[in-house]
């Protein structure tokens, strides 16, 4: 059977470089996220789909690959794989599977059931928090395998004395997600697996937990000279447990590559193991020494073909995906992407409360600032919308500072009062303009030095001590005092 | 002779009836089993306890005023490659030597709820590959009507105990003409359903785009009546027809007035086709003549490639099914230092010369640079041969041909060279490539006075034609 075609680079605001011998590398890379989907059952089989029980517990005839036994395709997990697609805008196209054929103890059939030449989701892209785009080749379903532990000796397949093979995740339903090569940072491999990671979530498509392996990733490496346009040999990093091993691998391959070059040396297409201790990859197999798969279309199960009004109603049922939910919350704060506080918002799920606050009228900044620094607590502390919009109304009137209001609204969540109640149980009026006036007098009077190299000084002078000022007028209002207002009246008693 | 030399139709119809017991059957088959595959060697599994146990919970059934159903009391045979749950299944094979599947396949299930009592498992070349059931692990079968011949293959164990009277019906799988060559060889009646008409759930796969479970019987009724039971959709299958089975034991004796009958031309010509065959051939021609079809003959041009690109797609597939038997899980293990070491050591000591040949072919038929010049190759083919069958059945409704070329053959007479071997399934082979149905039916003998076949071939899902078809020929047999 035909391998799918190479993909090309795109620009990017950023690309990570490395010097070595005079000259700069650039970085370029694509990653491939195996992702377990979130179904009852097995790709094939009605055995249960569940992490973390007794080892071969979740195994029928199927799972274990028995003579005789024949694989029947999970809708759900065709759903799922739908899903996903049309998450990212991608084309959900009729797919085949075909057998991935090498041998293996921990591959029940000795060969992998996984589509190859005709991927259910092609093309797509996915928007990084950061405004990098990334686009997406395939994705296609395929079959976990089974889980080897090797004992005694070395504890690897060839040198230890004997292995264990636990069949509960075989047949698991995975969908491999290939990016192309438009990864230009550690950074954005760190954003791209983590904005991945939202997309399936939000989608219902896959739990996301990496720790349990629920999302597996591998790096796909390789640099050029700046200015070139020739992709360079490739790399395949393996073993990528955590986003920061994701980043620190990268980096170091890069690092790698670039001094072989600079070297006079070659970059041989590998696939190379990320060791987190040492902060070093190094090598499994090299592309010579891999297997001949012999793919072939899987003769058991016919080509999936789904039907276009079920594809229309699964995107109907679809809920929003982050990067449009960060596109609502700026476009209601009047807030340019990329930001960061919109994008924290949406990855903690805060995007509908800060989103009704606004509805309700309150002042858009104000909102994102007190529900990404005030609220950040995921889930628990939430404050309803027009509760927290009338607090937000409190504050822009001068009736409440800042300081304020953030203590109120620590008050209303898990609290029926409303602010006004709150504030005042608490003590805080707003000090009338005559009052603040002669606190701001007294303590120029107590500090006439200062005052005066206030008056006179350049502009760094007079910001530092508009500073010490304003903090003596909140330390005698024991905070009361709205520090703009402080601000405004030291400007029109030094005569600026 | 009792009851071992009735049909499956009157055993039941007798059970049902009361007129005997289910016992009554099992004993007397048991008894013939026991008085003659010594010699035959039909069977690798009988345990004649266990036999008598379901044949007398049919008769309680019956005590009882229950119906068992259609198969009430009848022995079948299973070809040792159908899995049966705490039964050895071993597809004569060493690699599987005591193991014992934890289910059923779906024809065992079928069959059990219709009220047949299964007799044993019965021998096959290893893994279903072979012409003669020379390739057994465990020796080879004996073809009842001559022992010195050989029973053909690879289901020569199930064809050979309908033939001896062991059973009445027997299960084959048919990949290449795998029940249609052994039972024109031994003179039983073998038909191959349409790919997809009955479930390959529990069938241990040889060529999974091609094999197909079919049944062996004295009659055309009897395979008609056997479909019925083992046909028909089944979820655990996904390449099963979802299309509704008719009735083909309604039909059967419908008579084929006014059915457009083709004489496949090609299958006249071929070499290595005996005369006696062909002459046979055309009497049945003309038998079907005489009974109100309109009989012609036809080319289907392309099946004269099917031997070709049969012997790289099988292959092909075969080298993947055969990859789990590595002895991680069951079967044979062999130890060795390595998992790898021990993969290979096992498979090499388990399976016998013909599987590796085709595993290695296979391998090597899908290897990277020759996948298309030969898998592809072979399946560009194998959609040509359909398309050539689609265009002969716009002209007639069925088509005749000689089953195997020849009638059954001595031992070791085309051991020597596989390729000599291979060419017995020359007539048969189309018919997995399009997954069209297709029978044999004795049609008199050859000069040696053993029987001959007559293949007959129909569009899919036209069982129906075939057997009424081949019900006529039943009858006008010289």
């Amino acid at each position: 059977m035909t391998a799918p075609t190479a993909p090309t680079t795109i620009d990017s605001d950023e690309v990570f470089t490395v010097e070595a011998g005079g000259t700069t590398f650039e970085l370029v890379c694509g990653l491939e996220v195996h992702a377990e989907l979130a179904t009852a059952t097995k790709m094939f089989s009605g055995a249960p789909n569940r992490f973390g029980d007794e080892p071969n517990t979740n195994v029928d005839p199927v799972t274990l690959g028995l003579p005789g036994t024949l694989p029947v395709v999970n809708e759900r997990a065709i759903e799922l794989a739908i899903r996903f697609g049309l998450a990212v805008g991608a084309e959900i196209r009729p797919s085949v599977f075909a057998r991935k054929n090498y041998f293996y103890p921990d591959m029940p059939k000795d060969f992998q059931i996984s589509q190859y030449d005709q991927p259910i989701v092609v093309d797509g892209s996915i928007e990084l928090p950061g405004g990098h785009v990334v686009g997406l080749e395939r994705a296609h379903l395929e079959e976990d395998t089974g889980k080897s532990t090797h004992v005694g000796g070395d504890g690897r397949i060839t040198g230890a004395e004997y292995s264990l093979v636990d069949y509960n995740r075989a047949g698991v339903p995975l969908l491999e997600i290939v990016s192309r090569p438009h990864v230009r940072t550690p950074e954005q491999a760190r954003q791209y697996v983590a904005e991945l990671r939202a997309v399936l979530v939000a989608a219902g498509v896959s739990d996301g937990k990496m720790e349990e392996g629920s999302l597996r990733v591998d790096a796909n490496v390789s640099v050029r000279p700046v200015g070139t346009d020739a992709l360079g040999t490739r790399c395949e990093i393996k073993n990528l447990n955590s986003l920061r091993s994701l980043g620190r691998a990268i980096e170091y391959e890069a690092r790698r590559q670039a001094d072989l070059i600079a070297a006079g040396e070659r970059v041989e297409q590998q696939t190379r193991h990320w060791d987190e201790d040492s902060g070093r990859t190094s090598k499994m197999r090299s592309k010579e020494e891999a297997d001949d798969y012999r793919y072939f279309p899987e003769p058991d199960l016919l080509p999936v073909t789904p039907d276009p009004a079920w594809i229309d109603a699964i995107g109907a049922a679809l809920p929003p995906m982050p990067a449009a939910r960060r596109r609502a919350v700026a476009d209601a704060a009047g807030v340019v992407l990329p930001d960061e506080t919109v994008a924290l918002i949406v990855e903690r799920g805060q995007d509908s409360q800060a989103l009704d606050a606004i509805t309700a009228g309150a002042d858009a900044a104000r909102v994102l600032v007190h529900v990404s620094q005030n609220l950040a607590g995921e889930g628990g502390a939430s404050v309803a919308p027009d509760r927290l919009a009338a607090l937000i109304a409190l504050e822009t009137s001068g009736a409440l500072t800042a300081t304020q209001a953030k203590a109120v609204l620590a008050e209303m969540v898990g609290s029926d009062a409303t602010p006004e109640e709150i504030a005042a149980a608490k003590g805080f009026e707003a000090m009338d303009t005559g009052a603040l006036e002669a606190m701001v007098d007294e303590v120029i009077a107590a500090h006439p030095d200062e005052w005066e190299t206030f008056r006179t000084g350049d502009d760094k002078a007079r910001g530092k001590l508009t500073g010490f000022f304003v903090g003596q007028v909140m330390r005698a209002s024991r905070g009361q005092a709205d520090g703009k207002a402080v601000t405004d009246l030291l400007r029109r008693r030094s005569g600026a | 002779m009792g009851e071992s030399f009735i049909s499956a139709r009157e055993v039941a119809a007798g059970v049902r009836a009361g007129e005997w017991t289910a016992r009554h059957v099992a004993d007397e088959h048991l008894a013939a089993v026991a008085e003659r595959d010594g010699e035959i060697h039909a069977f690798l599994h009988v345990d004649p306890d266990a036999v008598r146990a379901a044949a007398d919970r049919i008769d309680a059934a019956v005590a009882a005023g229950d119906d068992p159903g259609p198969l009430a009391g009848v022995p079948v045979a299973l070809k040792d490659n159908l899995c049966t749950r705490g039964v050895p299944t071993t597809c004569a094979s060493r690699i599987l030597e005591g193991w014992r599947p934890p289910y059923d396949a779906t024809v065992v299930e079928r069959l059990v709820a219709a009220g047949a009592v299964v007799v044993g498992k019965t021998n096959l070349d290893e893994f279903a590959m072979g012409s003669s059931t020379e390739n057994s692990a465990f020796g080879p079968t004996r073809n009842p009507l001559d022992p010195s011949r050989v029973p053909g293959g690879s289901s020569g164990g199930s064809a050979a105990a309908v033939a001896a009277g062991f059973a009445p019906l027997a299960l084959g799988s048919d990949t290449g003409g795998s029940i249609r060559q052994p039972a024109a060889l031994c003179g039983v009646v073998g038909l191959k359903p349409t790919y997809g008409r009955v479930s390959r759930h529990g069938l241990v796969a040889f060529a999974s785009s091609l094999d197909q479970i079919g049944p062996f019987t004295r009659s055309v009724a009897d395979a008609a009546l056997a479909l019925d039971v083992i046909g028909g959709h089944d979820p655990l299958d996904a390449t099963s027809s979802p299309s509704p089975q008719p009735d083909h034991l309604a039909a059967v004796d419908s008579g084929v007035d006014g059915l457009r009958v083709g004489v496949l031309s090609e299958m006249l010509d071929m070499d290595g086709v005996a005369p006696e065959v062909v002459a046979r051939v055309r009497e049945a021609a003309e038998a079907l003549a005489a009974a109100g079809a309109e009989v012609v003959e036809v080319s289907v041009p392309a099946v004269i490639y099917g031997l070709s690109a049969y012997y790289l797609i099988a292959p092909a597939e075969a080298s993947s099914n055969l990859a789990r038997f590595d002895g991680v899980r069951y079967g044979l293990r062999v130890d060795a230092p390595t998992t790898n070491e021990m993969m290979v050591a096992t498979r090499t000591r388990g399976f016998g010369p013909e599987v590796k040949r085709r595993i290695m072919l296979g391998t090597y038929a899908l290897s990277a640079g020759y996948y298309d010049a030969f898998y592809g190759q072979a399946q560009r083919v194998r959609t040509l041969i359909a398309r050539d069958f689609a265009a002969a059945y716009e002209r007639v409704d069925v088509l005749l041909s000689p089953t195997s070329p020849t009638t059954a053959f001595a031992f070791g007479d085309k051991t020597a060279d596989p390729l000599t071997m291979y060419l017995n399934d020359v007539c048969t082979i189309p018919s997995n490539l399009s997954g069209d149905p297709a029978i044999s039916v004795p049609f008199g003998t050859g000069g040696d006075d053993l029987p001959v076949g007559v293949q007959v071939m129909g569009p899919a899902l036209a069982e129906t034609d075939l057997l009424r078809t081949a019900a006529v020929l039943e009858g006008a047999a010289p």
